[in-house]
């Protein structure tokens, strides 16, 4: 039987080295005249074990990483084409910990399909969420979403299925479906594993959206960072609509639904929905005044559902197993499961799957094992660059989106970037702010002005001017920004700086004072 | 990559590209990064082209190139490396990364090398944060680039 060897596709293993490792084992291939062949697999999501090589054995699959080019020859000396014994040796695939642990439901098949192959994809269940929903009534897929507790994991965490029921009880002839793929949160890359990895659950989901608010046209607007990502999702769309799955007619309904993948062009803002939409448009980044909501006046002012990459890829599930299956996994009001991306300075970063509920503490300690330089964690960011900075003291802080607000906190799309001791929570502060500026698409006047005003207080009490009044000063501008902004840039960028200064004030008292600032 | 274009053969081009991608809804970020991939950069005349062809006004056109940072508005160096500044690259050391970058090449962000070989430019997020720092040279991915991964990267494009 031919043996099957995957390699992972993923940017994150192909960064690694992943594509001389592939080359490297075709050639041993070749010279030893095995029988095996390469399966491009998405990645199990142990970024610290990528490249990871898998061998497919009557036992299981069994891992080997991180494969480096010049390991290829010993690893088939060792008779790793059957699963041998090798110093890289991670064993049965399944259950090393960090994955044995998790709930896969959104991420159920990445890294173990080949991502491309629609038969691969059927034979892990997939299809099947969409297969039920075409022969339900759309209100009744609504109300399934709605039950199953999801909401938008792109950050404002608001309930997907009170969206969809917006745009399918808005009258119009023509509605969209977006995909907000513009993931340009650090610390987060949950939108492009599942895009590399499992590019169908993604057109399974807005498929589902599609037939259920009654939208023909859909578009997955993501980053020109993300060329993979892009090539993965556009061939994964020609071999749906070959097949049936998009078109005229999904999977041999009544209802029509297409669509066709967009690229960014390095804004950072345009993840902001109303901002994407007038990207969509070919407008400038701008963020649009809501009211009017984009489920009423969206997309080319259609009535759009515009829902984060992870929310409409956990739709298939829902609809597969039912809402209860979903909504029994997490705590108070949220439900379900989140990908938690481990980041920054950690031993095993990657991307962790759980119910809702674990503690800050458990996945910084526990899964990602402490900092990857060995020093002590001083402070990780949660949510990305508008999410805050969490001191040791509120490691107890559960994963859901209400206690990290009531820390003055956020999950945002659920990626967490790890600092060591070293880590000048100032500079950090200082930063958030330059970033603001930098990316601010300058139609309010709190974040426009605002975060260049913030860089230059931030430097002021580095320069030892003033502190006392300074850090007063920024914390007055942050309470402008935070209630004064159109959007979330301006109006979160407050979180990194408040919570930098709160947490970490012995970083915010310069060693010299310098008196008299003129 | 021409960067010797006459103005002829840029309306020409512009205007197959613009035909090609006319049946778009919103076909302007299309367009431009079609343009920018055929000529490098989005140059000063094609903007009425694209306008007039769009039925669009210079004015909004030249506030949708210059409001993305992808687009440039001269070309870019033979090689263009793109090093991370975002937060996960910074815990690990990518801010001393991208200054012995600068120092190795003697120019700043956004700068192209005398020679012509190497444009720097920052780029917020590769999306590769669990293996920081992260750089990008010419569309190729690189994790975990240490200050050695950094040199042979510079090295490379410099040949």
């Amino acid at each position: 039987m031919t043996v099957r060897i995957f390699i992972p596709r993923d940017a994150a293993a192909l960064a690694l080295g992943a594509e001389n490792v592939a080359m490297a084992i075709a050639q041993e291939i070749a010279a030893r005249g095995l029988d095996a062949t390469i399966v491009r697999n998405g990645s199990r999501g142990m970024h610290w074990l990528e490249p990871l090589v898998e061998v497919e054995t009557d036992g299981g699959r069994i891992a080997y990483g991180p494969v480096k080019k010049g390991d290829v020859a010993s690893l088939f000396d060792a008779g790793f084409a059957n699963g041998g014994e090798h110093p890289l040796c991670r064993g049965k695939t399944d259950e090393i910990p960090f994955l044995r642990q998790q709930t896969r439901l959104t991420f159920a098949r990445c890294g173990v399909t080949d991502p491309l192959s629609l038969s691969d994809y059927r034979a892990h269940d997939g299809l099947r969420g969409l297969q039920n929903a075409i022969a339900m009534d759309p209100a009744a897929i609504v109300a399934q979403v709605t039950e199953s507790g999801l909401r938008g994991r792109g950050g404002a965490g608001f309930p997907t299925g009170i969206k969809w029921k917006t745009v399918l009880e808005a009258a119009a002839d023509r509605k969209y479906i977006v995909c907000n793929a513009d993931e340009g949160d650090s610390g987060t890359f949950a939108d492009r594993m599942i895009m590399e990895g499992d590019p169908f659950v993604l057109i399974e989901g807005m498929a589902i959206a599609g037939v259920a608010t009654g939208a023909t046209k859909g578009y997955v607007y993501t980053r020109s960072e993300y060329p993979h990502a892009i090539a993965v999702m556009e061939q994964a769309i020609e071999i749906a609509r070959a097949n049936g799955v998009l078109g005229p007619s999904v999977l041999g309904s009544k209802h029509a639904f297409d669509m066709e993948v967009r690229t960014g062009a390095g804004a950072y803002v345009c993840g902001e929905e109303t901002a994407l939409l007038n990207s969509l448009e070919g407008k400038r980044g701008l963020v649009r005044a809501k009211p009017p909501l984009p489920a009423h006046k969206g997309l080319f002012d259609c009535p759009t559902v515009i829902n984060n990459v992870i929310s409409l890829a956990s739709v298939p599930i829902v609809m597969d197993k039912g809402a209860a299956f979903y909504r029994d996994f997490g705590v108070g009001r949220s439900r379900g499961t989140i990908p938690i991306q481990i980041a920054g300075n950690v031993k095993h970063g990657g991307l962790y799957e759980a119910a809702f509920g674990l503690s800050l503490g458990e996945i910084v300690d526990g899964i990602g094992g402490g900092t990857a330089s060995g020093r002590p964690v001083k402070a990780v960011q949660v949510g990305g660059p508008l999410g805050a900075y969490f001191p040791r003291a509120l490691f107890d802080t559960p994963f859901d989106y209400e206690a990290f607000a009531a820390k003055d906190g956020l999950i945002g799309h659920a990626g967490i970037v790890v600092f060591d001791d070293s880590v000048d929570m100032l500079h950090q502060a200082r930063f958030a702010m330059e970033f603001c500026a930098v990316e601010s698409c300058g139609k309010c006047t709190p974040c426009r002005i605002g975060s260049t005003r913030g860089v230059e207080t931030a430097d002021r009490i580095a320069q030892g001017i003033e502190p006392e009044k300074n850090r007063e000063l920024l914390a007055d501008l942050c309470n402008t920004m935070k209630y004064g902004s159109l959007c979330a840039l301006g109006g979160f960028t407050p979180y990194p700086v408040l919570s930098a200064m709160n947490h970490f004030p012995e970083d915010f008292s310069p060693a010299t004072v310098v008196q008299a600032a003129e | 990559m021409n960067v010797h274009l006459n103005a002829a053969d840029v309306s020409t081009r512009t205007r197959a590209i613009v035909a090609g991608c006319k049946h778009l809804e919103g076909p302007l970020l299309p367009i431009l990064h079609e343009i920018q991939h055929e000529f490098g950069f989005v140059s000063q005349e094609a903007v009425p082209v694209i306008a007039s062809e769009l039925n669009l006004s210079r004015a909004e056109v030249h506030g949708v190139v210059t409001f993305y940072h992808d687009f440039r508005d001269h070309p870019a160096g033979r090689h263009v490396l793109k090093l991370c500044r975002a937060e996960a690259c910074q815990s690990m050391g990518g801010e001393a990364l991208a200054e012995r970058a600068k120092k190795l090449l003697g120019i700043d962000w956004h700068q192209t090398t005398m020679d012509g070989a190497v444009t720097l430019e920052p780029v917020f997020c590769l999306g590769l944060c669990s293996c920081a720092p992260s750089a990008m040279l010419d569309g190729a991915v690189h994790g975990r680039v240490a200050a050695s991964d950094l040199d042979d990267l510079i090295a490379e494009a410099r040949q």
